[in-house]
Formats: structure tokens, sequence, C-alpha cells
């Protein structure tokens, strides 16, 4: 079971993340301090875009108990076209995928708890072609 | 500061230990130790325990109390600390332990480190509790999924192979055979671990640490009250931890590990030596290219070059820089919490001459043990 706030966590439907005023870096998830200027920081919202390329990626096999229906699935550090980066599900055929792949986002389900529990939404990739 | 010294060692059998509950395990591991250094037990002035999550393997939290009375340390009164770190937590215990005795606040304590995994189903989604969930496990990510991103990477960077990971694997579980305490004391094959199922691509069940049941114990006194107890301590010259971004995905450079490389350089630093000196190393082998990027944030290999560390034999037993003489956490076994204090007394064995047929004859060892993918790093140095 999941923390229940996490559902209400918008970042986690809407690539949105902080950008540092301060000095420039992005971050994904948001953050309130920037890690690099700290007190100096002045963190704003940015809408990081949806395409980026695969920098990593696995198939996983051996797959918790809540993900078992997708195994085996496909997770990635994607890195954003606007210097973000985000690890997240790849929804394609793992022979398809490599280090470098274009790639863009999509909304997809992620896991429920149990048949009548609630199910999780977030952000999946998919082969941008 | 005080310099410290490690007057006791001992360790539980690591495995799946069904006839033992967790008291059973870390009180096994604490007589060992009190036998080792000829104490009672009253000369002890405060405990610090390393435990990753007694609250989920066995629902029990406030194990520093439990650990203090069945020790029976409670009737003296002395302050337990338990300390939790993710699978450093052994190492970050042994560094408050330290930080105890050097200061001049204790002259006599113990580092423990103890967890016991098996009696639960869902072990393997604990021990992902120790990356970001809610940025990485919640999309899917594992620990092993991480560890493979990064196999991935090195490969597609430097090409290595899934050989080279293999046999880092063969080399521990080699290495195991001669050490009583270890759960797997069987040679392996590059082909076994070839074979065997995927975890997550690349890597296979056999590139994979056992989740273990185990526990660990030193004792640590100020240099002059050691001497009082042995003439032939073994001083801990340092213990350095560090810290880094807890996602992976959050790390510039994701096969460079920050916290490693800063921990080992200030360790070496502190202890006044530099990593020519260093003749035997116990390092974080949770998976093989744990053990393979190891090499490189140590300074064993060059960056890129881990892989031609395993493939020349240099870390071998009988190469010029052996890991893991122990089995490391493939072959001897990962009871977290207590790995790096595992980890610790392994490397004591080692330079007193007390490794039986894994012996290497080394004056200084070094110890490193990491959380998760790298969030912490602990160093540890100890001397002759």
């Amino acid at each position: 079971m999941l923390p229940r706030f996490w559902r209400k966590i918008k970042y986690r439907y809407n690539l949105v993340g902080t950008k540092c005023e301060n000095c420039g870096s992005i971050y994904y998830p948001p953050r309130n301090i920037c890690p690099e200027c700290r007190r100096k920081s002045r963190m704003v919202e940015v809408e990081l875009g949806e395409r980026g390329r695969v920098v990593t990626y696995t198939v996983i096999h051996d797959v918790p108990e809540s993900s078992k229906l997708m195994k085996p699935y496909v997770v990635g550090i994607v890195e954003l076209d606007s210097g973000a980066r985000v690890t997240a599900q790849i929804v394609e055929d793992p022979e398809r995928v490599e280090i470098g792949s274009r790639v863009r986002a999509v909304f997809r389900k992620y896991g429920e708890e149990g048949e009548d529990g609630i199910i999780y939404y977030g952000t999946k990739f998919v082969l941008d072609e | 500061m005080k310099r410290v010294a490690v007057i006791g060692a001992g360790m539980s059998r690591f495995g799946e230990l069904w006839n033992m509950s967790f008291r059973d395990i870390v009180i096994s591991a604490g007589l060992e130790a009190l036998e080792d250094a000829n104490l009672e037990g009253r000369e002890i002035e405060a405990m610090y325990v390393g435990n990753m999550s007694a609250g989920r393997f066995i629902a029990q939290e406030h194990v520093s109390a439990l650990i203090a009375d069945y020790s029976g340390l409670a009737s003296i009164n002395i302050p337990a600390i338990r300390v939790e770190a993710g699978d450093a937590s052994g190492g970050v215990a042994l560094k408050e332990a330290y930080i105890a005795v050097a200061s001049g606040i204790h002259d006599i304590v113990i580092a423990a480190g103890v967890e016991k995994v098996t009696d639960v189903g869902s072990s393997s989604e604990i021990m992902d509790s120790s990356i970001d969930k809610e940025w990485e496990a919640f999309n899917g990510a594992t620990l092993a999924g991480l560890f493979a991103m990064m196999a991935r990477l090195h490969m597609h960077e430097y090409g290595s192979s899934e050989e080279d990971l293999a046999r880092i694997s063969v080399k521990n579980h080699k290495n195991a055979v001669n050490n009583p305490k270890a759960q797997f004391r069987r040679e392996i094959t590059v082909e076994s671990v070839l074979n065997s199922p995927y975890v997550a691509e690349p890597l296979k069940v056999l590139d994979s640490a056992p989740i273990s049941d185990g526990a660990a114990v030193l004792i640590l006194a100020s240099e002059d009250v050691a001497r009082k107890y042995t003439d032939t301590p073994v001083f801990l010259d340092a213990v350095v931890q560090s810290s880094d971004y807890l996602a992976l995905q959050n790390r510039r450079d994701i096969l460079e590990m920050r916290a490693v490389k800063t921990a080992t350089r200030k360790a070496l630093k502190l202890a006044g030596c530099s990593l020519d000196d260093v003749g035997v190393f116990e390092l974080h082998d949770s998976f093989t290219i744990a053990e393979m990027l190891l090499y490189e944030n140590v300074g064993i290999a060059e960056r890129g070059k881990g892989h031609e560390a395993i493939r020349e034999g240099v870390v071998e037993l009988g190469g010029s820089n052996p890991v893991n003489p122990s089995g490391g956490l493939k072959a001897c076994g990962h009871a977290v919490g207590a790995t790096g204090i595992r980890q610790a007394v392994e490397i004591v064995y080692q330079l007193r001459g007390d490794a039986g047929k894994r012996q290497v004859d080394a004056e200084t060892g070094m110890a490193v043990n990491i959380g998760g993918t790298g969030a912490t790093a602990v160093t540890s140095v100890f001397r002759r």
C-alpha cells in the first residue's frame, strides 16, 4: 500500500519540474531548494516538455507483486530535451528499446490496490517515431 | 582525537537461519566478540547497532533496547543506539562507534549489525525501500533494476560484458569456500551465472547477493585501554561516511559514485596512507556491477576499466588487490544492516592473520559499504 497523498502529486501526471533562476538548473521531481545554490536558489515551476532520449534502461523480470501482470517490463532513465531526467517505464517491446532511443511521454496506469482498490496512474514513455 | 583499536570481533553464521530468532543471531555474534576480546561485558560503555528494517522484516522496532536487554547490557544501563542507512547501516554504526571512542567520550563500545530477513515473503520489496520509493520504485524501478541500468550503460560505453560480471561472482564464490561462516560455500562457473535467469537485464540471479540472516560485532577501544586487552590490536584509523543524491536519475554521471570517491579519499587522508598501501579489500557487491563500479570509484581500476581488473585477476585472492576474500555479499551473504560490520570483521581477521585458507598477506585493509545505489557510502581503513 502506498502513501495516499502520492495520488495527488500533480507532477506524477504532468512533466512539470522546477528551474533555479539563480543557476539555471532544472529538476524533476520539483525541489524546494536548488542543491547547487541552496539558500540563494530561486525556484520556479517549469514545463519540461514530453520528448527526450533513453540514457539507460533495463528489462525487469523479478517484479514487485503489484506489477506482476506487466512482467517483464522495461524501465529506463529518460533525459528530456529540457535536461531533466525521469525514471519511468517504457511501454515497448524490449527488443526495440536502445540507449539513445527517442521517446515521448504518455499518461498510463502504474498499478492498483486489488480489484476494488485505488488505481495508480503516472507518466510512462513510448518510442517517438 | 584518540586512536581507536579493535579488541574483539565476532559474527554469526550468515544464511537462512530458520532455527534462530533475531535475538539469537545477534547474541551469537556478540558472545563471540566478547570472548575474542576477553571481556565480561560490564566494561562496555555504549552500543551502536546497524539495522535497516526490523520494523518490516520482523515487525519489531526499538531494537536498540531489545539488543541491549538480551545481550545483558540493560542491567548496566548503557546507551544503545540503532543506526539506519539502508544496507550501509552497519558501516554507519561503525562510524558512530568510532567517533564515540575517538572523541574520548567512551573507552570501550560495541559496533554491531544485525538483520533477520527470511521470515517474510516480500523481502525483496523491503530491500527496494533503500531506493527513492516515490520517484524510482513507484515508476517501476527496483534496486536490481537500477544497478542493471548502470551495468547496461557501462557495457555500452566501455565494452564490459555479462561474462566480466559473471567472473566477479565466480571469484567471490571461490573465496567463500574457505569461509566457515559463509552462506554459500561452493564454487560456481561463468556458465552457471550466465545461464541463471534474469532479475533485471543484464543482471541475473547469480549476479545478485542473496538476502540473508546474520549479525556481526566489533568491540572498539581507545588505544591505551586496548593495550590492556591485547598485544596485537588492529587499529581502525579512519571511518568516513558520505552521501549522494538518493535517486540515480539525479546523479549527472550514472557511473560515478561520488559518495564512494569522497569517503575513500578522505579516509585515506585521515589514515595517512595511499591506496597502494592497502593490501586487502572488502567491497560492497550487492550486485556484481556494484563491485565492478567500486573498483573504479575506489581507485583500484581507472574509470571504464573495472572489467579489466577482473579479467586480469588483480582482484583475485592471489592478485595485487584482493577483493572480498570472505566471499563478499554474493557468497558470504548479505544480511543488510549487518553487512558493513561483517566486512570490517573480515578485514580484522585478515590483518590479525586469522583468516585461515583465505588469508591474504596485508598490513592495511579497507572496507567499503554502500547503501542502495550509492546514496550512502562508508569507507573504513584498518591497520595492524
